[in-house]
């Protein structure tokens, strides 16, 4: 052996060192950092009601739009091709009722996705969007198996004509940002607005945690619900007429 | 307690380098595959947005899995006092850790970006338990090397047991860990069960030993070293019982989802209509990995004693092994999830359909990669360093041993 005991000494004791001090450092670097409530706040929560009933089948505005906005390609294999927002068809077991309702990242209060990145690169802004950062995103894909209602999508292939505003890499995850481009801009999210446009206007964005909005009066009066209640997650995107 | 001759193989063979270099060719291919699969994209493997990890998260749990495993020989020996388990302790240790890195390897190399390496050993989010695993498989590489330095330095002898005892501790929150990657997630039928770790505790001890009894018997019988019959049927015997639990573990955990409602969909996926799901679990888990072994083992009329026997009893062992953890990661995926219960779904992106998966070829060789690294750094490591004994004959490792005919006077007394 090359190394003695006095050199393993040496460099072990300030490889443990380095250990100790680091969460220190890091600590020093958190409180140093921008305050979250800088510009973001959560005052607000961004939300979406969506009134299935008004839903009609057929009907794909919002996902084109989202598309559209986001860049997202179509001449990709379909079981690899990232979909932002999805129309999701059901038909009861029991009565046959059949009914079809946007399905997209549900913006959790408490997300899995972010509980489990090992980086946090999945993270939930201060005014409730959920988000990946695709600098630090390893492209593990723990998030996707963790996310209880399919949102998140891995980019496979090489991209082209990405749009200025929406980061995206391959080899990292993505998922619904509720448009966050347009909503820090004061616009509403490209699907709700199409939906509103175009399709059944079953879409209503806003905040929350506005009492005069009209999100907020409407679920304070009419009946509600989140997909997958049982979980607890108090998601941002809530359904009526499921 | 007798004196055990640790020494280095000697590995200057024509077969011994052949040996390695069929090692490193597969590792360079598994190096080829994964820069391959970074620069294309995921595309070119059969992986999809259904099925987002694929076999090379089998072949990594596995290693992973196993190398937890495999140290529970030494543990036996440093923290259970067995005597006879001694001469065994170092190869044990030096197992674990290559499996561990050839494990981690394929884990790393499937990554989406594996050139951010560097960020994930810098950037933490602590509630994710991938993140405690950073933690824990660094820090069992560099515990069992503390392990392994105390049983090979004469004067740090001393420190064994409580080396050991550390190790093995570390260990078991180091599988808890992984079956907890599993164990925690909510969304998915075939996990969210806290049984999932103690499962994998137990899956570690059998795949472990196997793995030891094999590689044990394959560089005893290629070095020519005598390995005698009394360690073989101790570790027999152990493997026998090992085997047994998982299949308790396994029987538990399809009892207590058969019993809820809720889970029915996806027992009957698993158990009846899961096509090749369905066929791994009951053909290769629990046939070929489990009853078909324990009837070798332990069946009075097969002579499970024999050496191969053993060998093709651990071999099976580890095919089970392999099917087992394709059937809970791949087939747990394949289930889709039940976002709206008591409804029949569909859409664009595969809801309610069972997720499609078929391995590809770098997919394939990244993961027999990490098997073949992990092989190779072991089979190198024994040529630098004393870690194999010169001798596992009866009369050197059997503190009660009598010689053949003492052991058949007493058995016709």
């Amino acid at each position: 052996m090359s190394i003695d005991r006095r050199q393993f000494l040496a460099v072990g004791g300030s490889v443990v060192a380095s250990m100790a001090l680091a969460p220190g450092l890091r600590l020093i670097a958190l409180a140093e950092a921008r305050n979250p409530d800088q510009g973001v706040t959560n005052l607000k929560r961004w939300g979406i009601l969506v009134d299935t009933t008004r839903c009609a089948q057929g009907c794909s505005a919002c996902v084109t739009a989202c598309n559209k906005e986001n860049g997202l390609q179509q001449d990709v294999r379909l079981d690899i091709r990232p979909q932002w927002i999805r129309t999701v068809t059901l038909r009861d077991e029991q009565t046959g009722y059949v009914q079809t309702l946007p399905m997209m990242c549900q913006h959790c209060e408490d997300p899995p996705c972010v509980d489990v990145c090992p980086t946090g690169a999945s993270f939930r802004r201060a005014d409730g969007i959920v988000l990946v950062d695709r600098h630090i995103c390893i492209g593990c894909r723990y998030c996707m198996m963790a996310c209880p209602y399919k949102a998140r999508s891995f980019v496979h292939e090489n991209l082209h004509d990405q749009l200025p505003d929406i980061p995206r890499g391959k080899g990292t995850v993505e998922a619904c940002t509720m448009c966050v481009q347009r909503v820090d801009a004061g616009k509403i999210p490209a699907c709700v607005e199409a939906c509103n446009y175009d399709g059944g206007k079953a879409m209503t964005f806003g905040d929350m945690k506005d009492p005069t909005s009209e999100i907020a009066k409407r679920l304070a009066t009419e009946p509600s619900e989140e997909i997958r209640p049982q979980l607890a997650l108090d998601t941002g995107v809530r359904y009526q007429g499921l | 307690m007798k004196f055990t001759d640790f020494r280095e193989i000697e590995g200057r063979s024509l077969g011994y380098y052949a040996l390695l270099a069929l090692f490193g060719v597969l590792v360079l291919a598994g190096l080829y595959a994964g820069y391959y699969m970074e620069t294309n994209g995921h595309h070119v493997t059969g992986m999809n947005n259904q099925i987002v990890w694929g076999i090379p998260h089998v072949f990594a749990v596995f290693m992973i899995v196993s190398a937890s495993g495999v140290l529970n020989v030494a543990s036996i020996a440093s923290v259970f006092g067995r005597d006879m388990y001694k001469p065994l302790a170092r190869l044990s240790g030096l197992l674990a850790i290559s499996l561990l890195i050839g494990g981690l390897t394929v884990l790393v190399l499937d990554l989406g970006k594996p050139d951010r390496l560097i960020v994930a050993m810098t950037t933490y989010n602590f509630k994710s338990i991938f993140a405690w695993n950073i933690f824990l498989y660094t820090g069992f590489i560099a515990v069992v090397t503390v392990y392994l330095w105390t049983m090979m330095e004469r004067r740090m002898n001393r420190y064994t047991k409580t080396a050991g005892m550390f190790a093995f501790i570390w260990r078991l929150t180091l599988t808890t860990g992984t079956g907890s990657i599993f164990g925690f997630l909510i969304a998915r039928e075939a996990y969210d069960s806290a049984l999932l770790a103690p499962m994998f505790i137990i899956m570690s001890f059998s795949f472990g030993l196997a793995i030891f009894i094999l590689y044990t018997m394959a560089a005893y019988n290629l070095t020519g070293r005598p390995l005698g019959d009394a360690i073989m049927r101790r570790l027999k015997n152990l493997l026998g019982v090992f085997v047994a639990a998982v299949l308790y573990f396994v029987t538990v955990y399809h009892l207590t989802n058969l019993y809820m409602t809720a889970h029915h969909a996806f027992e009957k996926f698993i158990l009846l209509n899961g096509g090749v799901y369905t066929a791994l679990f009951w053909v290769g888990q629990v046939l070929i990995g489990g009853i078909v072994p324990l009837i070798i083992l332990f069946h009075p009329r097969v002579n499970g004693g024999s050496r191969r026997m053993i060998a093709v009893a651990a071999a099976l062992v580890l095919v089970g092994a392999f099917c087992q953890i394709y059937v809970i990661i791949i087939g747990g995926e394949a289930f889709p999830l039940i976002i709206f219960p008591g409804k029949i779904v569909s859409s664009s992106f595969f809801d309610g359909v069972v997720g499609h998966y078929r391995p590809s070829l770098p997919e394939i060789t990244l993961g027999l990669s990490g098997v073949a690294l992990a092989m190779g750094l072991a089979t190198f490591a024994i040529k630098v360093l004393p870690y194999l004994p010169a001798s596992l004959a009866d009369a050197d490792v059997d503190p009660h041993h009598k010689s053949k005919s003492e052991a058949t006077e007493a058995a016709h007394a």
